[in-house]
């Protein structure tokens, strides 16, 4: 039995180690999957603003608003679409919404 | 007895013709042949002609076919000899058994030049003196197995109290009937 | 230490379930294989076995609930028929790619139109590629020995696929017959219990089933096919196995007389017991015939075919299935494809024969024995599809 992490099933594993059917032997792994390179705009935090209601944090569709002690911190690109919704809700405008330039994109997400 | 008996049952839909070949087929297994006991299966139907087969034998039959040249035929409703052709490809040297009050060579002109054994046994007035109702299946049983010798009469009534035991574990009224049925077609059954 | 008895196919199929005592049956009724639940729910409620017993509305989801239970670790159960397995389709599929080693029971009856109760094998022939094992039994004995063996197969870790467990409906089914059973301790102890490595209940999360993209798809598919592949020793292991047990010995194939035949027959199911007593009579009478019966369908046997059939003048493939490929049946185009690189290699011919419960005789049989010895005489199959006892 092939019983891979989700982590060593890349797109050069040869069909003798991949795992039976696709399943998955562990929970929570879409924490390894970056879908900080799908963005074309980018939320970008002013601290200064904030006022820390956290409105945005409920609302992003993935992890990229981190919050810690009852306080959002900097945004998590790794997992950052750039959908703008964090933008649209907050109501102090502590969220500015950018064009992501190209070397970023292609980076790791981070600025 | 021969190395393989073949009986071909014609009945109609709830009558038991059905389950008489199961019985009929246990009641061999337990003088330790082989047995095949199927129906023919189809659309349900109260009343409506149906056929059950039984393969008795030494060593097992490997044949999954229906049965069309038959050493014995047994008859379960009498009118069916107007309905269906009971004694095509029965052997000469075997029998057809019919249920009816009337004597065998008053049916021979009913069987389509059947120059064999007829046996009559009048299975409805049995069942209804024995059980009170028209089960015509068990003196069938009764007839077809005195008729044929295809197992030995003794163990037979002894094996066939315990089948009866067996079935009728819920309604113990019935099994006393039902031998009464079985013991009284084996005595007054006619060989013609 | 067999038990001797007197059984339907059905009543065999659903008491092998209760010595083994499945975790879990999910199953809807259907003819000719309504018996199998229906006996095996009686076991439930007098509390002869454990196993949960899930009453559904429709096939579709029996097979559902043998795919979450079997996901879960348990060992899961369902019989069908036909239009019922038709139903299945999908859930068919699912349950093979996702490696879960269902068992099936599967009572072959024709599928519609028109509509019809009896027996062929268009229902199962139809599944044939949906990643299935399917064993198949020409008596209510094989039917009864392949369900004890079925689940060590389909469970065995190089293996990880669904078995069908497929008998003639009524003609074996709703047969009574000789049967010789295990004893129950015996039968737990070959069986075993199902304890997959991974599950939905086990000690670390998992998901099953997931999306796959073209990245990953064929790399899932080859790991499939290579349990199939697999599947042929590990067949043959248990049977061994089973064999120590029992004095009962099972192949892939069964051959019938074929050590110097001519004329041979290729078939699956009840109707080889039929062809057996044709080959004895034609045998007696100084004729080289014999038969090769299929018991594993799939995995395909196709090296063991060719070599018992390569040395044979002419061989008549039977399909009790119409296949509608305008080229033969099913079996008849796998049988071609085994044989294809033989040499020497006979001639073939296919036959189409007992559909939706049309009787099939001894006497049909020997004449399709006739017919393949003219075949041999004249050096070629005239007519290479024919149809068996039709009229025309």
């Amino acid at each position: 039995m092939n019983s891979k992490r989700a982590a060593e099933i890349r797109e050069d594993i040869r069909w003798q180690e991949i795992t039976p059917g696709g399943a998955v032997y562990e929970g929570g792994t879409a924490s390894a999957v970056k879908t900080g390179d799908w963005r074309v705009m980018r939320p970008v935090f002013h601290a200064d603003r904030c006022r820390q209601c956290l409105l945005c944090a409920p609302t992003c569709p993935d992890m990229a608003i981190p919050v810690k002690d009852g306080k959002r911190e900097d945004f998590d690109y790794f997992y950052c679409k750039g959908c703008g919704i964090c933008f649209k809700v907050c109501p102090f405008q502590a969220i500015s919404f950018e064009k992501e330039t190209h070397q970023e994109v292609n980076g790791d997400g981070n600025p | 007895m021969k190395e393989i008996v073949e009986i071909r049952w014609h009945g109609r839909g709830g009558q038991g013709a059905k389950t008489a070949s199961l019985l009929l087929a246990d009641a061999a297994f337990n003088t330790g042949r082989y047995v095949q006991g199927f129906p023919e299966y189809g659309p349900e139907r109260m009343g409506a002609p149906i056929t059950a087969y039984n393969r008795i034998s030494r060593e097992r039959c490997t044949v999954h076919s229906n049965i069309y040249e038959p050493d014995y035929v047994v008859v379960v409703d009498e009118t069916l000899l107007y309905a269906v052709d009971v004694t095509k490809g029965l052997s000469e040297e075997g029998a057809v058994i019919v249920n009816s009050d009337k004597k065998p060579e008053e049916l021979r002109g009913s069987l389509h030049g059947y120059q064999g054994k007829i046996c009559t046994v009048d299975a409805g007035r049995i069942s209804e003196e024995t059980l009170g109702k028209n089960f015509p299946n068990t003196p069938m049983l009764g007839a077809v197995v005195k008729v044929s010798g295809v197992i030995p009469e003794e163990n037979f009534v002894k094996d066939m109290r315990q089948s009866f035991a067996h079935k009728f574990a819920t309604k113990p009224q019935m099994i006393e009937g039902n031998m009464r049925a079985l013991v009284k077609a084996m005595q007054e059954v006619l060989i013609g | 230490m067999g038990i001797r008895e007197r059984l339907s196919g059905n009543e065999a199929v659903a008491y092998a379930l209760k010595q083994i005592n499945p975790d879990v049956m999910g199953a809807f009724p259907i003819t000719p294989s309504t018996e199998i639940p229906q006996y095996f729910s009686q076991y439930v409620a007098n509390g002869e076995v454990d196993t949960a017993f899930i009453p559904v509305e429709s096939e579709h989801s029996a097979l559902s609930a043998c795919i979450g239970a079997e996901a879960a670790g348990a060992r899961a159960v369902t019989a069908t028929s036909s239009c019922g397995l038709a139903l299945m389709w999908e859930l068919l599929y699912v349950a093979a790619s996702s490696r879960l080693p269902i068992t099936l029971a599967c009572v072959n009856r024709a599928l519609s139109g028109p509509i019809n109760i009896n027996n062929d094998h268009s229902d199962s022939m139809g599944a044939r590629d949906s990643g299935w094992l399917q064993l198949y039994a020409e008596t209510n004995q094989e039917a009864y020995d392949n369900m004890l063996q079925a689940m060590r197969i389909a469970e065995h870790p190089d293996v990880q696929l669904p078995v069908m467990v497929c008998q003639d409906g009524f003609i074996t089914s709703h047969a009574i017959e000789n049967i010789e059973l295990v004893e129950t301790d015996a039968v737990r102890a070959f069986a075993g219990q199902y304890r997959p490595e991974h599950s939905l209940l086990g000690p670390e999360p998992m998901s099953v089933g997931p999306y796959d993209v073209p990245a990953y798809y064929m790399e899932h598919k080859r790991h499939q096919a290579q349990g199939m592949i697999n599947a042929k020793r590990v067949i043959l292991d248990v049977a061994r196995e089973f064999e120590r047990m029992t004095g009962r010995g099972y192949g892939l194939i069964e051959t019938c007389r074929m050590e110097d035949a001519e004329c041979a027959l290729v078939l699956i199911g009840s109707s080889a017991g039929t062809a057996k007593a044709a080959v004895e009579r034609l045998r007696a009478a100084g004729k080289r015939v014999g038969l090769v019966k299929i018991r594993a369908f799939r995995p395909f046997p196709a090296e063991e075919l060719a070599a018992a059939l390569q040395n044979c003048g002419a061989v008549a493939v039977m399909d009790k299935c119409a296949g509608f490929s305008a080229a033969g049946g099913p079996l008849f185009a796998e049988v071609c494809a085994a044989l294809y690189g033989a040499a020497p290699r006979p001639l073939l011919v296919s036959y189409t024969y007992g559909l939706g419960g049309r009787d099939v005789t001894v006497d049909s049989m020997e004449r399709v024995f006739g017919e393949l010895e003219e075949t041999l005489r004249t050096g070629a199959a005239a007519e290479p599809c024919r149809w068996l006892d039709v009229r025309g």
